[in-house]
């Protein structure tokens, strides 16, 4: 897996690059992964909203909901969350349709055509995570952060202007770029191991629409349980 | 010209190739042919450059395979076309998308240009009216003919065709090999036909090789072939009949 990461990394470096193929797979991982991210930033912002307001009360410090909802998605629910879902939506049917092109030997067939597979289905995907996952990240969190506002605000009373200012005053920029430095090595998490997965079915997990099956699952499987061990050592390195 | 030295290859202790030797000369076709599992594919793939021997060489005018790598690989790639015995069609593409493909990323040839030389292909395959058909759509042998449309638009010098006919109806099959009479006639290339269907290929080839327990058992012409004393040879010919 490692030589597969190295070998990306360096087309990713040597032109030319597919922008067609890039373009079709910023669309595909990015723009139609929209929906299923503003529904789940959205409740999960609402949740955090509920659960902060009362934890906070206990403690009569119910008036810091907007910085608590705000650092949390922020630093760590948005990127992870959003990971995980693109994992789901988009990882799971790249590692299917590698795993289908290398079941029924197109790989083999690019190849002979004197063309390199990595530029066409490694590389575009590669990018296009980089590009896609803090963007889906950033509206995850503003929609959350609505999302927390809508309940702590308009439901159980925070004031906006305690909420959005006690927010203002406590995330820094730091927090931000933490954010983003997580969705983006989540990113190229997520494809590297759904495009090893699916480049590698038949090999590793057997033939057949078995094989493709079990490449599937085992990439979303890893995906997100190194997403989840990442985010660990993300954390403690930038904290 | 292809030669095939001494080719040795396992796979999990399995011995295929036990120093398997022949040569096909510059413009010839081959049909090579053997008991299912022998390793026709295989060999084909070894030819193609998809597989390394073990031992032995594989000698592609000139260059070998083996250990040809980057750029000497992809040029002589760029000489081969290959058959592949389910099409090996890029199922997101549909049939004018798949045979431009090619022209599309390794030359700099016109829009109009590979628009021309497609649909010039397709018709001289029988697919006049189906360019903008996907895979799924079309028939097994609609993406026998549409493949082979995709493996001959760049005039290659070399074609590998694997099982041309394999799962198509008699007369489907028939004309598929008969695409593939013309085709050579056109473009003199030099090729393989790995196929079970003997008694067809025959009248098109100029050599017949069967691979048996990892050797070539007989080569000859088919007139020589068919008229063989080797016994395996005879029992081959007579199952197949």
């Amino acid at each position: 897996m490692g030589l597969f990461l190295l070998k990306a990394v360096l087309f990713m470096g040597i032109p030319p690059i597919k922008f067609g193929r890039l373009l079709k797979q910023i669309r595909f991982i990015g723009l139609q992964s929209v929906v299923v991210i503003l529904l789940t930033g959205a409740f999960s912002g609402m949740v955090l909203g509920f659960q902060g307001f009362y934890s906070l009360s206990r403690f009569g410090s119910d008036a810091f909901l907007g910085p608590m909802v705000g650092l949390a998605l922020i630093k760590e629910l948005g990127p992870v969350i959003t990971a995980l879902m693109v994992t789901g939506r988009a990882g799971s049917a790249i590692s299917a349709e590698i795993g289908i092109m290398r079941m029924s030997e197109q790989i083999d067939a690019l190849e002979l055509m004197g063309l390199n597979p990595y530029r066409y289905l490694v590389v575009p995907n590669f990018l296009a995570a980089m590009v896609s996952l803090p963007l889906l990240t950033a509206i995850f969190d503003v929609v959350g952060i609505f999302g927390g506002y809508l309940i702590g605000g308009k439901l159980l009373g925070v004031g906006a202007g305690t909420y959005f200012g006690e927010m203002a005053n406590y995330v820094e920029m730091k927090d931000i770029m933490e954010g983003i430095y997580k969705s983006f090595s989540f990113g190229v998490i997520i494809v590297w191991v759904c495009c090893f997965k699916g480049y590698y079915a038949g090999i590793f997990t057997g033939f057949g629409s078995e094989g493709v099956s079990r490449a599937t699952t085992q990439a979303v499987v890893l995906s997100s349980v190194l997403i989840l061990v990442w985010d660990y050592f993300m954390t403690s390195i930038l904290f | 010209m292809i030669q095939i030295e001494n080719l040795h290859k396992s796979f999990d202790g399995n011995e295929v190739f036990k120093g398997c030797s022949f040569e096909i000369p510059k413009g010839f076709i081959t049909a090579l042919i053997g008991k299912s599992g022998c390793g026709k594919s295989v060999l084909l793939k070894h030819v193609a450059g998809l597989m390394r021997p073990e031992r032995g060489r594989i000698v592609v005018d000139g260059e070998e395979m083996g250990s040809a790598r980057g750029k000497a690989l992809t040029a002589l790639r760029n000489r081969l076309g290959f058959l592949f015995q389910g099409g090996a069609l890029f199922d997101s593409m549909n049939v004018f998308e798949n045979v431009a493909f090619p022209l599309r990323e390794k030359t700099r040839l016109s829009r109009h240009l590979i628009q021309t030389r497609v649909l010039r292909e397709l018709d001289n395959v029988g697919l006049s009216g189906s360019e903008y058909k996907y895979p799924s759509q079309i028939s097994g042998g609609m993406v026998k003919r549409a493949a082979l449309a995709r493996s001959l638009v760049g005039d290659p010098e070399i074609m590998l065709f694997d099982e041309p006919t394999t799962g198509l109806d008699p007369l489907t099959g028939q004309a598929i090999i008969e695409l593939i009479d013309s085709c050579h006639r056109r473009l003199h290339f030099t090729g393989i036909i790995v196929t079970h269907e003997i008694a067809r290929v025959s009248a098109i080839v100029d050599r017949i090789a069967m691979l048996h327990e990892g050797v070539i058992r007989a080569e000859g012409t088919p007139s020589e072939f068919f008229s063989s004393s080797d016994p395996v040879v005879r029992a081959y010919i007579g199952e197949t009949a």
